[in-house]
Protein backbone atom coordinates (compact mmCIF):
# COMPACT_ATOMS: atom_id res chain seq x y z
CA UNK A 1 0.00 0.00 0.00
CA UNK A 2 2.67 2.54 0.76
CA UNK A 3 4.59 2.37 -2.41
CA UNK A 4 0.92 2.47 -4.23
CA UNK A 5 0.36 5.28 -2.53
CA UNK A 6 3.63 7.19 -3.43
CA UNK A 7 2.93 6.08 -6.98
CA UNK A 8 -0.67 7.41 -6.61
CA UNK A 9 0.53 11.28 -5.61
CA UNK A 10 3.08 11.04 -7.91
CA UNK A 11 0.87 10.22 -10.99
CA UNK A 12 -1.70 12.88 -9.12
CA UNK A 13 0.68 15.71 -9.20
CA UNK A 14 1.97 14.87 -12.92
CA UNK A 15 -1.71 14.74 -14.27
CA UNK A 16 -2.27 17.77 -12.75
CA UNK A 17 0.09 19.98 -14.09
CA UNK A 18 -0.59 18.23 -17.72
CA UNK A 19 -4.20 19.30 -17.05
CA UNK A 20 -3.16 23.22 -15.94
CA UNK A 21 -0.43 23.43 -18.86
CA UNK A 22 -3.20 22.12 -21.61
CA UNK A 23 -5.66 24.08 -20.41
CA UNK A 24 -4.41 27.23 -19.69
CA UNK A 25 -4.27 27.01 -23.29
CA UNK A 26 -7.33 26.63 -24.69
CA UNK A 27 -9.05 30.08 -25.51
CA UNK A 28 -12.27 31.54 -23.60
CA UNK A 29 -13.83 30.82 -26.70
CA UNK A 30 -14.18 27.26 -26.32
CA UNK A 31 -14.47 27.27 -22.64
CA UNK A 32 -18.08 26.09 -22.27
CA UNK A 33 -17.33 22.97 -24.57
CA UNK A 34 -14.32 22.38 -22.47
CA UNK A 35 -16.44 21.92 -19.66
CA UNK A 36 -18.94 19.91 -21.09
CA UNK A 37 -16.02 17.88 -21.95
CA UNK A 38 -14.04 17.43 -18.89
CA UNK A 39 -17.55 16.43 -17.52
CA UNK A 40 -17.65 13.55 -20.22
CA UNK A 41 -14.12 12.43 -19.35
CA UNK A 42 -14.74 12.83 -15.64
CA UNK A 43 -17.25 10.54 -15.95
CA UNK A 44 -14.64 7.63 -15.89
CA UNK A 45 -15.46 7.37 -12.64
CA UNK A 46 -18.16 4.59 -14.05
CA UNK A 47 -15.11 1.96 -14.14
CA UNK A 48 -15.48 2.21 -10.48
CA UNK A 49 -19.17 1.58 -10.36
CA UNK A 50 -19.23 -1.14 -12.88
CA UNK A 51 -16.75 -3.25 -11.13
CA UNK A 52 -19.02 -2.33 -8.00
CA UNK A 53 -21.89 -3.92 -9.70
CA UNK A 54 -20.48 -6.68 -11.58
CA UNK A 55 -18.72 -8.12 -8.33
CA UNK A 56 -22.23 -7.77 -6.76
CA UNK A 57 -20.30 -8.31 -3.07
CA UNK A 58 -23.40 -7.21 -1.40
CA UNK A 59 -27.03 -5.93 -2.22
CA UNK A 60 -26.45 -2.77 -0.74
CA UNK A 61 -23.31 -1.97 -2.72
CA UNK A 62 -25.03 -3.52 -6.19
CA UNK A 63 -27.61 -0.91 -6.24
CA UNK A 64 -25.75 2.23 -5.31
CA UNK A 65 -23.53 0.69 -8.01
CA UNK A 66 -26.59 0.41 -10.40
CA UNK A 67 -27.40 4.41 -9.20
CA UNK A 68 -24.09 5.02 -9.45
CA UNK A 69 -23.84 3.85 -13.35
CA UNK A 70 -26.71 5.18 -14.66
CA UNK A 71 -25.85 8.37 -13.81
CA UNK A 72 -21.84 8.74 -14.99
CA UNK A 73 -23.59 7.25 -18.27
CA UNK A 74 -25.59 9.55 -18.52
CA UNK A 75 -22.88 12.37 -18.14
CA UNK A 76 -20.68 9.95 -20.80
CA UNK A 77 -23.50 9.85 -23.12
CA UNK A 78 -24.81 13.47 -22.64
CA UNK A 79 -21.54 15.04 -22.28
CA UNK A 80 -19.99 14.01 -25.53
CA UNK A 81 -23.29 14.56 -27.65
CA UNK A 82 -23.62 18.20 -26.77
CA UNK A 83 -20.08 18.59 -26.89
CA UNK A 84 -19.70 17.78 -30.49
CA UNK A 85 -22.83 19.54 -30.66
CA UNK A 86 -21.37 22.59 -29.54
CA UNK A 87 -18.66 22.24 -31.68
CA UNK A 88 -20.19 21.68 -34.74
CA UNK A 89 -21.77 25.10 -34.33
CA UNK A 90 -18.16 27.10 -34.44
CA UNK A 91 -17.51 28.09 -37.69
CA UNK A 92 -14.99 30.57 -39.35
CA UNK A 93 -15.29 33.09 -41.74
CA UNK A 94 -12.50 32.35 -43.22
CA UNK A 95 -11.95 29.35 -44.93
CA UNK A 96 -10.59 26.91 -43.53
CA UNK A 97 -8.43 24.64 -45.68
CA UNK A 98 -5.33 26.87 -46.97
CA UNK B 1 -4.16 -17.60 -12.65
CA UNK B 2 -1.39 -17.40 -15.30
CA UNK B 3 -5.02 -16.03 -17.43
CA UNK B 4 -6.40 -13.85 -15.20
CA UNK B 5 -2.82 -12.31 -14.73
CA UNK B 6 -2.53 -11.83 -18.55
CA UNK B 7 -6.11 -10.35 -18.55
CA UNK B 8 -5.20 -7.92 -15.86
CA UNK B 9 -1.87 -6.93 -18.41
CA UNK B 10 -4.72 -6.04 -21.23
CA UNK B 11 -6.84 -4.16 -18.61
CA UNK B 12 -3.61 -1.84 -17.98
CA UNK B 13 -2.56 -1.15 -21.03
CA UNK B 14 -5.55 -0.24 -22.09
CA UNK B 15 -6.15 2.06 -19.22
CA UNK B 16 -2.62 3.47 -20.21
CA UNK B 17 -4.06 4.13 -24.08
CA UNK B 18 -7.03 6.07 -22.39
CA UNK B 19 -5.06 7.80 -20.52
CA UNK B 20 -2.95 9.18 -23.78
CA UNK B 21 -6.25 10.03 -25.49
CA UNK B 22 -7.24 11.51 -22.39
CA UNK B 23 -4.85 14.08 -22.62
CA UNK B 24 -5.14 14.30 -26.38
CA UNK B 25 -8.94 15.18 -26.29
CA UNK B 26 -8.14 18.17 -24.05
CA UNK B 27 -5.27 19.09 -25.56
CA UNK B 28 -7.12 19.14 -29.32
CA UNK B 29 -9.60 21.23 -27.37
CA UNK B 30 -7.08 24.46 -27.71
CA UNK B 31 -8.33 25.02 -31.21
CA UNK B 32 -11.91 25.16 -32.73
CA UNK B 33 -10.78 23.71 -35.91
CA UNK B 34 -9.22 20.14 -33.75
CA UNK B 35 -11.50 20.56 -31.11
CA UNK B 36 -13.64 17.99 -32.67
CA UNK B 37 -11.01 15.49 -32.82
CA UNK B 38 -10.76 16.40 -29.43
CA UNK B 39 -14.20 14.94 -28.29
CA UNK B 40 -13.13 11.68 -30.67
CA UNK B 41 -10.16 11.05 -28.60
CA UNK B 42 -12.38 11.27 -25.63
CA UNK B 43 -14.78 9.00 -27.36
CA UNK B 44 -12.46 6.48 -28.02
CA UNK B 45 -10.54 6.31 -24.56
CA UNK B 46 -14.05 6.05 -22.89
CA UNK B 47 -14.68 3.22 -24.76
CA UNK B 48 -11.82 1.58 -24.62
CA UNK B 49 -11.54 1.80 -20.72
CA UNK B 50 -15.33 0.47 -20.22
CA UNK B 51 -15.02 -2.62 -22.75
CA UNK B 52 -11.40 -3.25 -20.71
CA UNK B 53 -13.03 -3.11 -17.06
CA UNK B 54 -15.77 -5.67 -18.45
CA UNK B 55 -12.57 -7.90 -18.36
CA UNK B 56 -12.37 -7.54 -14.88
CA UNK B 57 -11.83 -11.14 -13.25
CA UNK B 58 -13.92 -10.36 -10.49
CA UNK B 59 -16.86 -9.59 -12.50
CA UNK B 60 -19.59 -12.02 -12.53
CA UNK B 61 -22.80 -9.98 -12.94
CA UNK B 62 -23.14 -8.36 -16.86
CA UNK B 63 -26.67 -8.17 -16.39
CA UNK B 64 -27.30 -5.97 -14.18
CA UNK B 65 -24.44 -2.89 -15.87
CA UNK B 66 -26.07 -3.62 -19.26
CA UNK B 67 -29.31 -2.78 -17.92
CA UNK B 68 -27.49 0.55 -16.24
CA UNK B 69 -25.37 1.80 -18.94
CA UNK B 70 -28.45 1.17 -20.95
CA UNK B 71 -30.27 3.45 -18.76
CA UNK B 72 -27.94 6.07 -18.56
CA UNK B 73 -27.83 5.81 -22.05
CA UNK B 74 -31.24 6.96 -22.57
CA UNK B 75 -31.32 9.30 -20.04
CA UNK B 76 -27.94 10.70 -21.25
CA UNK B 77 -29.38 11.75 -25.00
CA UNK B 78 -31.97 14.36 -23.93
CA UNK B 79 -29.41 15.78 -21.85
CA UNK B 80 -26.81 16.00 -24.81
CA UNK B 81 -29.86 17.54 -27.00
CA UNK B 82 -31.19 20.38 -24.91
CA UNK B 83 -31.04 23.72 -26.30
CA UNK B 84 -28.18 26.08 -26.07
CA UNK B 85 -29.51 28.19 -23.61
CA UNK B 86 -30.10 25.75 -21.17
CA UNK B 87 -26.78 24.49 -21.22
CA UNK B 88 -25.23 26.13 -18.08
CA UNK B 89 -27.93 24.02 -16.08
CA UNK B 90 -27.31 20.95 -18.16
CA UNK B 91 -23.85 22.04 -16.96
CA UNK B 92 -24.94 21.84 -13.53
CA UNK B 93 -26.94 19.02 -13.37
CA UNK B 94 -23.92 17.21 -14.96
CA UNK B 95 -21.67 17.90 -12.38
CA UNK B 96 -24.43 16.68 -9.88
CA UNK B 97 -24.61 13.18 -11.76
CA UNK B 98 -21.05 12.99 -11.49
CA UNK B 99 -20.24 13.64 -7.77
CA UNK B 100 -23.87 11.71 -7.23
CA UNK B 101 -21.69 8.56 -9.30
CA UNK B 102 -18.28 9.34 -6.58
CA UNK B 103 -20.58 9.62 -3.40
CA UNK B 104 -22.43 6.34 -3.97
CA UNK B 105 -19.20 4.47 -5.09
CA UNK B 106 -17.28 5.64 -1.89
CA UNK B 107 -20.44 5.05 0.06
CA UNK B 108 -20.39 1.44 -1.23
CA UNK B 109 -16.71 0.49 -0.57
CA UNK B 110 -16.90 2.04 2.96
CA UNK B 111 -19.40 -0.51 3.83
CA UNK B 112 -17.38 -3.27 2.18
CA UNK B 113 -13.94 -2.31 3.43
CA UNK B 114 -15.19 -1.39 7.15
CA UNK B 115 -13.37 -1.65 9.83
CA UNK B 116 -10.77 -2.95 7.69
CA UNK B 117 -9.98 0.36 5.98
CA UNK B 118 -6.26 1.44 6.19
CA UNK B 119 -5.62 5.59 7.70
CA UNK B 120 -4.87 6.66 4.43
CA UNK B 121 -7.35 5.15 2.10
CA UNK B 122 -10.13 6.49 4.92
CA UNK B 123 -9.03 9.73 4.63
CA UNK B 124 -8.94 10.09 0.40
CA UNK B 125 -12.42 8.47 0.90
CA UNK B 126 -13.98 10.94 3.51
CA UNK B 127 -12.18 13.99 1.10
CA UNK B 128 -14.55 11.62 -2.09
CA UNK B 129 -17.63 11.68 0.45
CA UNK B 130 -17.34 15.07 1.45
CA UNK B 131 -16.41 16.68 -1.84
CA UNK B 132 -18.98 14.43 -3.84
CA UNK B 133 -21.71 14.74 -1.49
CA UNK B 134 -21.81 18.97 -1.66
CA UNK B 135 -20.97 19.21 -5.30
CA UNK B 136 -24.10 17.25 -5.35
CA UNK B 137 -27.00 19.56 -3.40
CA UNK B 138 -24.67 22.48 -4.71
CA UNK B 139 -24.83 21.78 -8.13
CA UNK B 140 -28.29 20.73 -8.11
CA UNK B 141 -29.29 23.89 -6.50
CA UNK B 142 -27.06 25.62 -8.62
CA UNK B 143 -28.75 24.07 -11.86
CA UNK B 144 -32.51 24.60 -9.56
CA UNK B 145 -31.25 28.42 -10.05
CA UNK B 146 -30.00 28.66 -13.59
CA UNK B 147 -33.54 26.75 -15.02
CA UNK B 148 -35.66 29.28 -12.32
CA UNK B 149 -37.03 26.88 -10.06
CA UNK B 150 -34.91 28.37 -7.07
CA UNK B 151 -35.48 31.54 -6.75
CA UNK B 152 -32.30 33.19 -8.53
CA UNK B 153 -31.80 36.54 -6.19
CA UNK B 154 -29.22 35.97 -3.40
CA UNK B 155 -30.87 34.93 0.12
CA UNK B 156 -29.07 35.77 2.86
CA UNK B 157 -29.28 35.90 7.10
CA UNK B 158 -27.07 36.66 9.73
CA UNK B 159 -24.89 34.76 10.93
CA UNK B 160 -24.88 32.29 7.24
CA UNK B 161 -21.08 32.09 6.86
CA UNK B 162 -20.64 30.94 10.65
CA UNK B 163 -23.26 28.42 10.33
CA UNK B 164 -21.72 27.28 6.85
CA UNK B 165 -18.41 26.75 8.13
CA UNK B 166 -19.19 25.25 11.41
CA UNK B 167 -20.99 22.67 9.34
CA UNK B 168 -18.05 21.97 7.23
CA UNK B 169 -15.61 21.41 10.25
CA UNK B 170 -18.37 19.27 12.26
CA UNK B 171 -18.09 16.65 8.65
CA UNK B 172 -14.30 17.04 8.62
CA UNK B 173 -13.92 16.62 12.56
CA UNK B 174 -16.28 13.37 11.93
CA UNK B 175 -13.98 12.38 8.87
CA UNK B 176 -10.93 12.51 11.22
CA UNK B 177 -12.82 10.29 13.64
CA UNK B 178 -13.32 7.87 11.14
CA UNK B 179 -9.77 8.13 9.57
CA UNK B 180 -8.99 6.98 13.55
CA UNK B 181 -11.94 4.36 14.20
CA UNK B 182 -13.04 3.00 10.98
CA UNK B 183 -15.33 0.84 12.47
CA UNK B 184 -17.55 3.53 13.26
CA UNK B 185 -20.19 2.52 10.90
CA UNK B 186 -23.18 4.26 12.28
CA UNK B 187 -20.89 7.99 11.99
CA UNK B 188 -20.70 7.46 8.18
CA UNK B 189 -23.91 9.04 7.10
CA UNK B 190 -23.26 11.92 8.94
CA UNK B 191 -20.38 12.53 6.76
CA UNK B 192 -22.74 12.30 3.72
CA UNK B 193 -25.45 14.32 5.12
CA UNK B 194 -23.79 17.47 6.48
CA UNK B 195 -22.14 18.31 3.26
CA UNK B 196 -25.10 17.95 1.55
CA UNK B 197 -26.70 20.41 3.67
CA UNK B 198 -23.93 22.71 3.38
CA UNK B 199 -23.90 22.42 -0.31
CA UNK B 200 -27.04 23.45 -0.69
CA UNK B 201 -26.58 26.13 1.95
CA UNK B 202 -23.10 27.67 0.28
CA UNK B 203 -24.79 28.01 -3.54
CA UNK B 204 -28.52 29.76 -1.55
CA UNK B 205 -26.93 32.83 -0.97
CA UNK B 206 -25.31 32.85 -4.62
CA UNK B 207 -27.07 35.35 -7.11
CA UNK B 208 -27.00 34.75 -11.01
CA UNK B 209 -24.23 36.75 -12.30
CA UNK B 210 -21.75 34.45 -9.56
CA UNK B 211 -22.69 31.67 -11.50
CA UNK B 212 -19.71 31.22 -13.87
CA UNK B 213 -17.54 31.18 -10.71
CA UNK B 214 -19.91 28.93 -8.78
CA UNK B 215 -20.13 26.24 -11.56
CA UNK B 216 -16.39 26.39 -12.62
CA UNK B 217 -15.77 25.82 -8.65
CA UNK B 218 -18.25 22.64 -8.70
CA UNK B 219 -16.95 21.58 -11.67
CA UNK B 220 -13.38 21.18 -9.91
CA UNK B 221 -15.21 19.85 -6.72
CA UNK B 222 -16.43 16.97 -8.64
CA UNK B 223 -12.84 16.77 -10.18
CA UNK B 224 -11.19 16.10 -7.17
CA UNK B 225 -13.48 13.62 -5.95
CA UNK B 226 -12.98 11.73 -8.60
CA UNK B 227 -9.69 11.53 -8.38
CA UNK B 228 -9.85 10.65 -4.75
CA UNK B 229 -11.87 7.79 -5.12
CA UNK B 230 -9.10 6.96 -7.95
CA UNK B 231 -7.10 6.70 -4.69
CA UNK B 232 -9.46 4.49 -3.24
CA UNK B 233 -9.51 2.00 -6.00
CA UNK B 234 -5.85 2.57 -6.65
CA UNK B 235 -6.88 3.26 -10.18
CA UNK B 236 -4.16 5.34 -12.30
CA UNK B 237 -6.98 6.25 -15.28
CA UNK B 238 -9.67 8.11 -12.44
CA UNK B 239 -6.53 9.81 -10.90
CA UNK B 240 -5.31 10.99 -13.99
CA UNK B 241 -9.35 11.82 -15.32
CA UNK B 242 -10.02 13.46 -12.01
CA UNK B 243 -6.81 15.54 -11.57
CA UNK B 244 -7.99 17.14 -15.34
CA UNK B 245 -11.47 17.66 -14.54
CA UNK B 246 -9.88 19.55 -11.47
CA UNK B 247 -7.25 21.53 -12.42
CA UNK B 248 -9.47 22.21 -15.62
CA UNK B 249 -12.77 23.30 -13.08
CA UNK B 250 -9.52 25.35 -10.72
CA UNK B 251 -8.57 27.39 -13.80
CA UNK B 252 -12.06 28.51 -14.84
CA UNK B 253 -12.90 29.30 -11.78
CA UNK B 254 -9.51 31.60 -11.48
CA UNK B 255 -10.15 32.85 -14.71
CA UNK B 256 -13.64 34.14 -13.90
CA UNK B 257 -13.04 35.69 -10.33
CA UNK B 258 -10.46 37.30 -12.10
CA UNK B 259 -12.81 38.60 -14.22
CA UNK B 260 -14.62 39.86 -11.55
CA UNK B 261 -11.92 41.33 -9.49
CA UNK B 262 -12.76 38.88 -6.62
CA UNK B 263 -11.39 36.20 -4.62
CA UNK B 264 -13.26 33.19 -4.26
CA UNK B 265 -13.34 33.14 -0.64
CA UNK B 266 -15.46 36.69 -1.54
CA UNK B 267 -17.60 34.77 -4.12
CA UNK B 268 -18.29 32.34 -1.77
CA UNK B 269 -18.68 33.83 1.64
CA UNK B 270 -20.14 37.96 0.82
CA UNK B 271 -22.77 37.50 -1.15
CA UNK B 272 -23.23 40.45 -3.91
CA UNK B 273 -26.89 41.50 -2.78
CA UNK B 274 -25.54 43.28 0.41
CA UNK B 275 -23.97 45.98 -1.01
CA UNK B 276 -26.64 46.76 -3.39
CA UNK B 277 -28.56 49.91 -0.37
CA UNK B 278 -25.60 51.68 0.01
CA UNK B 279 -24.77 52.05 -3.93
CA UNK B 280 -28.07 52.69 -4.92
CA UNK B 281 -28.84 55.90 -2.42
CA UNK B 282 -26.65 57.82 -4.01
CA UNK B 283 -28.61 58.22 -7.45
CA UNK B 284 -30.79 60.41 -8.64
CA UNK B 285 -33.16 60.78 -11.68
CA UNK B 286 -30.84 61.67 -14.40
CA UNK B 287 -31.49 62.72 -17.76
CA UNK B 288 -30.64 59.88 -20.64
CA UNK B 289 -30.89 59.86 -24.10
CA UNK B 290 -32.97 57.35 -25.72
CA UNK B 291 -33.82 56.67 -29.43
CA UNK B 292 -35.90 55.03 -31.79
CA UNK B 293 -35.27 52.05 -33.88
CA UNK B 294 -35.42 53.96 -36.88
CA UNK B 295 -32.45 56.26 -35.36
CA UNK B 296 -30.51 53.45 -34.07
CA UNK B 297 -30.53 52.01 -37.34
CA UNK B 298 -29.51 54.94 -39.55
CA UNK B 299 -26.38 55.45 -36.80
CA UNK B 300 -25.79 51.89 -37.54
CA UNK B 301 -26.20 52.20 -41.31
CA UNK B 302 -24.07 55.15 -41.12
CA UNK B 303 -20.91 53.74 -39.20
CA UNK B 304 -18.03 51.76 -40.12
CA UNK B 305 -16.65 49.78 -37.47
CA UNK B 306 -19.38 48.39 -34.57
CA UNK B 307 -18.88 46.32 -31.68
CA UNK B 308 -21.40 44.33 -29.97
CA UNK B 309 -21.29 43.75 -26.44
CA UNK B 310 -23.97 40.72 -25.82
CA UNK B 311 -24.91 39.71 -22.13
CA UNK B 312 -26.86 37.43 -19.95
CA UNK B 313 -30.22 39.64 -21.51
CA UNK B 314 -29.14 38.56 -24.88
CA UNK B 315 -29.87 34.79 -23.80
CA UNK B 316 -33.04 35.49 -22.07
CA UNK B 317 -34.23 37.01 -24.70
CA UNK B 318 -33.47 34.51 -26.90
CA UNK B 319 -32.22 37.36 -29.40
CA UNK B 320 -29.10 35.67 -30.62
CA UNK B 321 -30.53 35.12 -34.09
CA UNK B 322 -32.11 38.11 -34.58
CA UNK B 323 -28.55 39.61 -33.92
CA UNK B 324 -26.99 37.46 -36.40
CA UNK B 325 -29.65 39.03 -38.89
CA UNK B 326 -28.35 42.46 -37.51
CA UNK B 327 -24.83 41.12 -38.12
CA UNK B 328 -25.72 40.14 -41.61
CA UNK B 329 -27.46 43.35 -42.32
CA UNK B 330 -24.81 45.63 -41.33
CA UNK B 331 -22.15 43.23 -43.04
CA UNK B 332 -23.68 43.29 -46.39
CA UNK B 333 -23.03 47.38 -46.27
CA UNK B 334 -19.70 46.83 -45.60
CA UNK B 335 -19.88 47.74 -41.78
CA UNK B 336 -17.66 45.59 -39.98
CA UNK B 337 -19.17 44.09 -37.07
CA UNK B 338 -17.22 41.80 -34.51
CA UNK B 339 -18.60 41.26 -30.96
CA UNK B 340 -17.08 41.34 -27.29
CA UNK B 341 -17.22 38.80 -25.04
CA UNK B 342 -16.72 39.53 -21.63
CA UNK B 343 -15.35 36.39 -19.53
CA UNK B 344 -18.20 36.93 -17.09
CA UNK B 345 -20.91 37.40 -19.32
CA UNK B 346 -23.96 35.36 -18.71
CA UNK B 347 -24.39 32.33 -16.54
CA UNK B 348 -21.31 29.96 -17.44
CA UNK B 349 -17.56 30.10 -18.45
CA UNK B 350 -17.77 30.62 -22.73
CA UNK B 351 -21.74 31.14 -22.65
CA UNK B 352 -22.23 33.94 -25.29
CA UNK B 353 -19.50 32.20 -27.57
CA UNK B 354 -21.69 29.35 -27.29
CA UNK B 355 -25.32 31.04 -28.19
CA UNK B 356 -23.61 33.28 -31.10
CA UNK B 357 -22.03 30.26 -32.79
CA UNK B 358 -25.05 28.53 -32.27
CA UNK B 359 -26.50 31.42 -34.64
CA UNK B 360 -23.91 31.14 -37.30
CA UNK B 361 -22.04 34.38 -36.51
CA UNK B 362 -18.39 32.79 -37.74
CA UNK B 363 -16.33 32.15 -34.53
CA UNK B 364 -13.62 34.81 -35.44
CA UNK B 365 -15.85 37.69 -35.03
CA UNK B 366 -16.34 37.00 -31.47
CA UNK B 367 -13.00 38.61 -29.30
CA UNK B 368 -11.77 38.39 -25.88
CA UNK B 369 -12.29 41.42 -23.79
CA UNK B 370 -8.43 41.76 -23.77
CA UNK B 371 -8.10 41.38 -27.71
CA UNK B 372 -10.80 43.81 -28.04
CA UNK B 373 -10.27 46.71 -25.54
CA UNK B 374 -7.75 48.58 -27.18
CA UNK B 375 -10.40 49.18 -30.39
CA UNK B 376 -12.84 50.76 -28.40
CA UNK B 377 -11.76 54.46 -29.16
CA UNK B 378 -11.99 53.59 -32.71
CA UNK B 379 -15.43 52.11 -32.87
CA UNK B 380 -18.08 54.30 -33.93
CA UNK B 381 -20.92 52.56 -32.37
CA UNK B 382 -20.53 49.90 -29.22
CA UNK B 383 -23.84 47.85 -28.92
CA UNK B 384 -24.86 46.70 -25.75
CA UNK B 385 -27.49 44.00 -25.34
CA UNK B 386 -28.46 43.09 -22.42
CA UNK B 387 -24.54 43.46 -20.47
CA UNK B 388 -24.61 45.70 -17.81
CA UNK B 389 -21.81 45.34 -15.17
CA UNK B 390 -19.38 44.09 -17.50
CA UNK B 391 -20.05 47.76 -19.15
CA UNK B 392 -19.78 50.18 -15.95
CA UNK B 393 -17.44 52.37 -16.51
CA UNK B 394 -17.57 52.63 -12.53
CA UNK B 395 -15.53 50.18 -11.88
CA UNK B 396 -12.53 51.47 -13.82
CA UNK B 397 -12.99 54.82 -11.88
CA UNK B 398 -15.32 55.14 -8.66
CA UNK B 399 -13.66 53.58 -5.79
CA UNK B 400 -16.86 53.36 -3.76
CA UNK B 401 -18.45 50.99 -6.25
CA UNK B 402 -19.04 47.53 -5.30
CA UNK B 403 -17.68 46.46 -8.67
CA UNK B 404 -14.51 48.76 -8.54
CA UNK B 405 -11.12 46.99 -10.37
CA UNK B 406 -13.26 44.46 -11.57
CA UNK B 407 -11.99 44.79 -15.52
CA UNK B 408 -14.47 45.97 -18.03
CA UNK B 409 -15.33 46.34 -21.74
CA UNK B 410 -14.02 49.93 -22.22
CA UNK B 411 -17.49 50.72 -24.48
CA UNK B 412 -17.60 54.34 -23.05
CA UNK B 413 -15.01 55.43 -25.33
CA UNK B 414 -16.71 54.18 -27.96
CA UNK B 415 -17.51 57.50 -30.24
CA UNK B 416 -21.49 56.41 -29.88
CA UNK B 417 -22.81 53.98 -27.51
CA UNK B 418 -26.22 52.07 -27.83
CA UNK B 419 -27.41 50.22 -24.72
CA UNK B 420 -30.44 48.10 -25.58
CA UNK B 421 -32.65 47.40 -22.00
CA UNK B 422 -35.96 46.78 -20.85
CA UNK B 423 -35.98 49.61 -18.43
CA UNK B 424 -34.01 51.71 -16.11
CA UNK B 425 -33.80 49.30 -13.66
CA UNK B 426 -29.90 48.65 -12.34
CA UNK B 427 -28.94 45.16 -13.26
CA UNK B 428 -28.97 42.06 -11.27
CA UNK B 429 -25.97 43.20 -8.92
CA UNK B 430 -28.12 46.18 -8.22
CA UNK B 431 -25.32 48.96 -8.94
CA UNK B 432 -26.37 51.97 -10.79
CA UNK B 433 -24.09 52.55 -14.29
CA UNK B 434 -23.48 55.59 -15.27
CA UNK B 435 -22.59 54.69 -18.72
CA UNK B 436 -25.85 55.04 -19.25
CA UNK B 437 -26.06 58.52 -18.52
CA UNK B 438 -23.18 59.70 -20.81
CA UNK B 439 -23.99 62.30 -23.83
CA UNK B 440 -23.00 60.12 -26.63
CA UNK B 441 -24.97 57.02 -25.13
CA UNK B 442 -28.33 56.03 -26.51
CA UNK B 443 -30.82 53.93 -24.70
CA UNK B 444 -33.11 51.71 -26.82
CA UNK B 445 -35.32 51.15 -24.52
CA UNK B 446 -37.19 47.73 -25.17
CA UNK B 447 -36.56 44.12 -25.61
CA UNK B 448 -33.61 42.71 -27.06
CA UNK B 449 -35.30 40.75 -29.28
CA UNK B 450 -37.89 43.17 -30.92
CA UNK B 451 -35.95 45.36 -30.88
CA UNK B 452 -33.00 44.28 -32.77
CA UNK B 453 -35.84 43.17 -34.85
CA UNK B 454 -37.06 46.76 -35.67
CA UNK B 455 -33.63 48.10 -36.34
CA UNK B 456 -33.34 45.14 -38.76
CA UNK B 457 -36.57 46.25 -40.64
CA UNK B 458 -35.32 49.68 -40.47
CA UNK B 459 -32.12 48.77 -41.91
CA UNK B 460 -33.97 47.24 -44.58
CA UNK B 461 -36.17 49.42 -45.55
CA UNK B 462 -33.89 52.35 -45.75
CA UNK B 463 -31.65 50.20 -47.99
CA UNK B 464 -34.47 49.65 -50.53
CA UNK B 465 -35.22 53.27 -50.74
Amino acid sequence: MGSNLIDALFIFMLAAFIGFEVIRRISPLLHTPLMSLTNALDAIAVLGAIVLVGEHKSTFSAVLGVIAVVAATSNVVGGFLITDRMLKMFKSSRPTKP
Amino acid sequence: MTDFAGNQYIIEIVYLIASALFILSLKWMSSPSTARRGVWAGEIGMVLAIAGTLLHHGIVDYKWIVIALVLGTGIGIPLGRVQMTAVPQRTALSHAFGALCVTLVGTAEFYLRSPNVPRFMMAVLAMEVILGSLTFTGSLMAAGKLQEILPQRPLTYKGQNFVNLGLLAVAVAIAIYLVQHPEGRQLFPFMIGIPMLFGVLMVVPIGGADMPTVISLLNSYAGLSAAAMGFVLDSKLLIIAGALDGSSGFILSVIMSKAMNRSFTNVLFGAFGQVQTSAAAGTEAKAVHSATAEEAAAILAAANHVVVVPGYGMAVAQAQHKVRELYDSLTKRGVTVRFAIHPVAGRMPGHMNVLLAEADIPYDKLLDMEDINGDFPQTDVALVIGANDVTNPAARSDTASPIYGMPILDVDKARTVMVIKRGMSPGFAGIDNPLYYLDRTLMLFGDAKAFVNDIVRELGAGGRS
